[in-house]
């Protein structure tokens, strides 16, 4: 046996994924870490961050048919949460400067638990996944889908923003928090900790994908695509699609949270505009163009989006949302199964030919 | 006496002020193939989808098995052993074939055991491949199939969940007459360990397959019994019959 047709074995078959998840992720966390400039591979950490994110719409829309345009929500929950624990672990026993700012005198009872470690990195979690499990308890037993669907995830992410801008004393109001000098131990501007920070993320995303992939590989994931295609007909099956849904909007939430966890020392801010209406809408345009279908075309396509971003922000900053906005239509009309689509029909055409 | 299984007691639905179901008793024994026909709009279909609990009766009962179902949601009546096909197939087409009938078979499984795999395939979800035919497409997807497949699909999962009441809502419409002679044999042996209730329209399959029929015209029963009696009745053959008449005239004009 040739190296040849070995390598040709495992990049067909029942190796295939394996073998891609294996490539990748040796280039994530060798080869990336090792070729990128601090400031590049901050960069990539945080199109990771959304890419974490666009992995639950992924789960939740592609999987689940449940268009979410409110994932900022989640993810600004797990962002908050860890925000406020970094912020208090800065003022040390004293208020966060933004407080005195405000004209603050007194630590907010909210706030207080959030100074103790173990407990904001659980809400990080329990926050977005109690909220998902609340909302997906009343609006899918009362079997609210689609459209309807999609705008109250809407309406509650211009809600959180509005919520953030008038507490300005509780939340740092537009600006947001931000200013963190310390990330459990170390200087979290420092190159050492952003690499380190970097590869946490990356393994981070890396495990949720093969837990998300064995989800849907599943009886469980077989349920939720029944679910998706004939929600009526599940029913009938014995099964309350209303619970298949809410428990998946809560994963696809938990992992939102999680990721706006790790954006926060990455990027060092969070703020109402990272969350709201907007970026929750960019995320879903940059699924749909990865391709909605396939786990791994939602995070490729959070990458794919977020340095077209940077790179149109940086030579052509006007062009980017006209471009962001085509991008979608001709994904939408064209590819609709974008470019995990595309990528997925070329296999299939070579295998065709050979 | 023994308990009736489905027993259906004075059941009105009335949709605005059209009354689809106008009073109907129903009594469906154990182990019975019952068919139940009637001219279009005489509430068939309304009649299943009241028993399923897709749509709420403004008067009367359901019991199956002596237990009440007004107010349970659709899941939880098939949980209780009422199980229905549709019109029109309504099979998973992204699903392959073995994955429709192992979704259909696992639901009484608990939640958090659907997180794993499948591994191999159960001996009931092999019986139904056999029973339907269907074996050798256990593994193409669903959308494939041809209409009379997954009719015999959605028969096939109806079985592997064991159903004690087997709804069956006009399951050789659109069938070609090959077809039609597989479905009555699924039929005949699906009839002989399960109590069944056929909604057919198609009067040759009936005089084939059925033993007790049940005719329903504009929302009430009009009459019981074996085939040859419900034949031999003047009202079935005058709203047959006479609706033939006039459908010919109609053609001739």
């Amino acid at each position: 046996m040739t190296a040849l047709t070995v390598s040709r074995r495992v990049l067909t078959g029942r190796w295939q994924g394996p073998a891609a998840f294996t490539a990748v992720a040796v280039l994530a966390l060798v080869v990336a870490p090792l070729l990128l400039e601090p400031f590049r591979l901050g960069l990539l950490a945080k199109y990771l961050c959304y890419a974490i994110v666009a992995l639950g719409i992924g789960l939740a829309w592609g999987q689940g048919g449940m268009l979410t345009l409110g994932q900022g929500v989640f993810f600004g929950l797990g962002g908050y949460a860890m925000g406020m624990y970094l912020k208090l672990n800065d003022a040390a026993g004293d208020l966060p400067d933004f407080m005195v700012w405000s004209g603050v005198e007194k630590l907010p009872a909210l706030w207080k638990p959030f100074g103790n470690p173990v407990f904001a990195l659980a809400m990080v979690v329990v926050l977005p996944v109690a909220v998902a499990l609340l909302l997906g308890a009343l609006v899918f037993r009362q079997r609210v889908r689609g459209a309807y669907f999609a705008i109250l995830t809407q309406a509650l992410a211009a809600a959180l923003v509005i919520l953030l801008v008038g507490q300005q004393g509780l939340t740092g109001g537009t600006n947001g928090l931000t200013n963190f000098f310390d990330f459990f131990g170390r200087d979290v501007a420092a190159d050492e900790t952003q690499r380190g920070l970097y590869l946490l993320v990356a393994a981070v995303l890396g495990a949720l994908y093969l837990g998300a992939r064995q989800l849907v590989r599943s009886r469980f994931g077989r349920l939720l695509l029944a679910v998706r295609d004939g929600e009526d007909r599940v029913r009938f099956l014995g099964y309350d699609p209303a619970t298949v849904k809410t428990l998946t909007f809560a994963v696809s939430a938990g992992m939102a949270g999680i990721a706006g966890a790790l954006f926060v020392p990455v990027v060092g801010i969070i703020s109402p505009a990272l969350l709201g209406v907007v970026p929750s809408l960019e995320l879903v345009v940059a699924v749909a163009v990865g391709g909605r279908f396939a786990l791994a075309g939602a995070v490729l396509g959070a990458v794919v989006m977020g340095y077209a971003r940077t790179y149109f922000s940086e030579e052509l900053p006007d062009a980017w949302l006209y471009l962001q906005g085509a991008l979608f239509v001709l994904v939408m009309t064209l590819a609709p199964k974008g470019i995990a689509g595309l990528a997925a029909a070329l296999v299939r055409r070579r295998e065709a030919r050979a | 006496m023994t308990e009736p299984l489905l027993d259906i007691r004075g059941l009105q639905v009335a949709f605005g002020g059209f009354r689809a179901l106008d009073g109907v008793d129903l009594t469906v024994g154990r182990g019975e193939l019952r068919f139940l026909i009637g001219p279009n709009g005489a509430g068939k279909t309304t009649l299943i989808d009241v028993i399923t609990g897709l749509t709420k009766p403004t008067a009367g009962t359901v019991r199956f098995e002596g237990q009440d179902l007004a107010g349970r949601r659709e899941h939880e009546i098939v949980r209780l052993g009422v199980g229905r096909t549709f019109q029109t197939s309504v099979v998973f087409e992204e699903l392959t074939v073995l994955e429709n009938l192992d979704l259909a078979a696992s639901f009484r499984r608990p939640l958090w055991s659907l997180l794993r795999r499948r591994r191999g395939v159960s001996e009931e979800v092999a019986a139904a491949l056999e029973t339907t035919g269907l074996a050798g497409l256990a593994d193409s997807r669903a959308g494939v199939l041809s209409h009379g497949q997954r009719q015999w699909l959605e028969i096939g999962m109806l079985i592997v969940q064991r159903p004690r009441l087997l709804l069956l809502d006009e399951p050789v419409a659109g069938m070609s007459s090959g077809e039609r002679e597989r479905t009555g044999e699924l039929l005949t042996e699906v009839a002989r360990d399960h109590t069944v209730v056929v909604v057919e329209h198609d009067m040759d399959f009936l005089r084939r397959y059925a033993s007790q029929v049940t005719v329903l015209h504009e929302g009430r029963v009009l009459t019981e019994g074996s085939v040859e009696q419900v034949r031999a009745d003047p009202r079935v053959q005058e709203i047959y019959l006479g609706r033939a008449r006039e459908g010919a005239e109609d053609a001739v004009r």
